[in-house]
């Protein structure tokens, strides 16, 4: 049995200011926050300086405050909502449609080799082609109301979903097949009850991503041919050179795809709770 | 255990003639081999020299590409619920509980109410002494209790044939040590036929009726050593001197192979 006054003296205390580093440094939660609020306040200040003192045209970039207040207006007289309506509900159309195709599509993918060989070569090449350039050929095909947009977005999502999507089934270890087998499933079961559900946190997590590319392929979409939505009101503010709502819209839209992605990131927390481990 | 009980065992798995081509190599060459009823069989044997080939066949998950396995008399065609197989990750699925786990390898089970494989499940958790972590997701238990769990999944339907492959060999040297005792205890219960391959000599001597052991390039069986030691087996007899000869001539084999 060992005591206090057996125990080896205590380490030779170390100079001041000499103390080691950890490898990697681990921020609390309070200064990560602090960190990040100081970058944002500078940026801020930043902005703030270069319009106050003219150093560059109040014309090719407004002051914060007259963002605000242009956006302040804009909610005000109720445009604001209406075009962000506008905007999520083709984003959610396509988006959702895409996805709803893409989900038994990639999985079938990645789950039978006939289907893959089938479907991946053919998704590989079109997803290379700029959907930009669909744009003309969409309007000829089906105009510019809402079907050109959630076919635009249905395009920029659509091929590379089936892609990812097929690479999560595969990611699943073959054990967990094999254990699906030795347990007496049937291919069908196994792929239902095993390989989906095994695959799904990796499913989420490409959804969530793409939700992303959906609001770019939408602003494009809307850019080029519209009559509402946030994409049209910019190009609207663009001929009457009112920068002050383009910029302000362009942050509405960082606003809501952050939104959504929160969203994501929140429900994917919820479902796959089981994920979490001894803490 | 006496050898004349050995002998006269009736065979429960039997392969005979077995080889295994994987395009260039061969995994296996005209392996046979006897697993008796109730009977623990360990294979051990240096990386690549066929182990977990030999049991993907017996389990039905590969096909020899000569010879033939059969289980009971009957030709193994594919895998099947007379044989568990216990792999070296404990394979559970992430979003059942410990007894969602076992209740799942329970549901092809015939004339088994809802409330019977519930009970079954909670049974075989015990017995791998899991109480009270019945409903504990996979990623709260350490590795050890993940492998029990896979252990009491394949216990719980009751296979006549138990597969396993170095389900111990991720697993820390302790918790390892307490998996083979774990073991001794559950097989000396329930002695059903068991095929385990591992790495670790030690852990197969102290472990089995019969130790084989099988050498490289290509895959084939060497030697098969009985192991005459009494049961019920504890930890002490592995620093007896009968534990240790057996010890010394399984390596000798294996290194000279
Ligand atoms: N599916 C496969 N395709 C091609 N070759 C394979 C396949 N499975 C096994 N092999 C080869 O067959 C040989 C035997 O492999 P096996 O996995 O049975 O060995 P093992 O004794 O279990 O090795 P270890 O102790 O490392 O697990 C090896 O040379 C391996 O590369
Ligand atoms: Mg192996």
């Amino acid at each position: 049995m060992t005591t206090q006054t057996s125990a080896p003296a205590a380490p030779a205390r170390r100079t001041a200011g000499a103390r080691r580093k950890p490898v990697l440094t681990v921020l609390t939660r309070r200064q990560y926050i602090t960190t990040a609020v100081i970058a944002f306040v500078t940026f801020l200040v930043l902005w703030t300086a270069v319009t106050a003192t003219g150093l560059v045209q109040p014309l090719f970039l407004p002051s914060p405050a007259s963002v605000v207040e242009k956006l302040v207006e804009q909610a005000g007289n109720g445009q604001l909502w209406s075009d962000a309506a506008v905007s999520t509900y083709r984003v959610m159309v396509g988006y959702l449609l895409a996805s709803a195709l893409a989900i038994p599509i990639g999985v079938l993918c990645g789950a039978v080799p006939r289907i893959e060989a089938a479907i991946e070569p053919i998704m590989d090449f079109i997803r290379y082609m700029p959907v930009v350039a669909f744009v003309p050929l969409t309007v000829l095909w089906v105009g510019i109301d809402d079907p050109q947009k959630f076919l635009i977005i249905f395009l920029g999502t659509f091929f590379q979903q089936v892609l990812m999507f097929a690479d999560a089934v595969r990611r699943v270890p073959l054990a967990y097949r094999n254990l699906g087998a030795t347990l007496g499933l049937n291919r069908v079961q196994i792929l239902v009850r095993i390989v989906f559900p095994s695959a799904l946190p990796q499913i989420w997590d490409s959804l969530r991503i793409t939700l992303g590319w959906a609001w770019t392929w939408l602003v494009v979409a809307e850019l080029v041919a519209a009559t509402e939505g946030m994409g049209y009101r910019i190009t609207q503010a663009q001929r009457f050179l009112e920068t002050d709502l383009i910029i302000g819209y362009v942050i509405v839209l960082g606003l809501l795809g952050l939104v959504f992605d929160q969203i994501m990131r929140a429900l994917g927390r919820q479902f796959f709770r089981y994920l979490k481990g001894r803490s | 255990m006496s050898s004349t009980e050995t002998l006269t065992r009736q065979p429960r798995v039997t392969v005979a003639g077995v080889s295994k081509q994987f395009g260039e190599v061969t995994a296996l060459t005209d392996v046979d081999l006897v697993l008796g009823d109730r009977e623990f069989v360990s294979v051990v044997g240096a990386s690549g020299c066929g182990k977990s080939t030999l049991l993907s066949i017996i389990a039905g998950l590969e096909a020899p590409t000569t010879g033939s396995a059969s289980i009971a008399g009957a030709e193994i065609l594919g895998p099947g619920r007379d044989r568990g197989v216990v792999f070296q990750q404990a394979t559970l699925l992430p979003w059942l509980s410990a007894l969602d786990n076992v209740v799942f390898a329970l549901d092809g089970e015939q004339g088994l109410s809802k409330r019977d494989r519930v009970e079954r499940a909670r049974e075989a958790l015990a017995q791998v002494g899991l109480t009270g972590f019945e409903q504990a997701y996979p990623a709260q238990l350490s590795g050890g209790m993940q492998q029990r769990v896979a252990l009491a999944r394949s216990l719980a339907y009751g296979p006549s044939v138990l597969l396993m492959d170095e389900p111990f060999g991720a697993l820390d040297a302790l918790t390892r040590r307490t998996m083979q005792e774990l073991l001794t205890q559950v097989w000396e219960r329930n002695r059903m036929t068991v095929m385990l391959i591992t790495h670790d000599i030690e852990e197969a001597v102290f472990l089995s009726d019969r130790v084989v052991a099988m050498t490289p390039r290509p895959g084939k069986v060497a030697a098969e050593y009985a192991i005459e030691l009494p049961r019920p087996r504890t930890p002490d007899v592995i620093g007896n001197d009968a534990f240790r000869e057996y010890y010394r001539d399984i390596l000798d084999l294996i290194h000279r192979g």
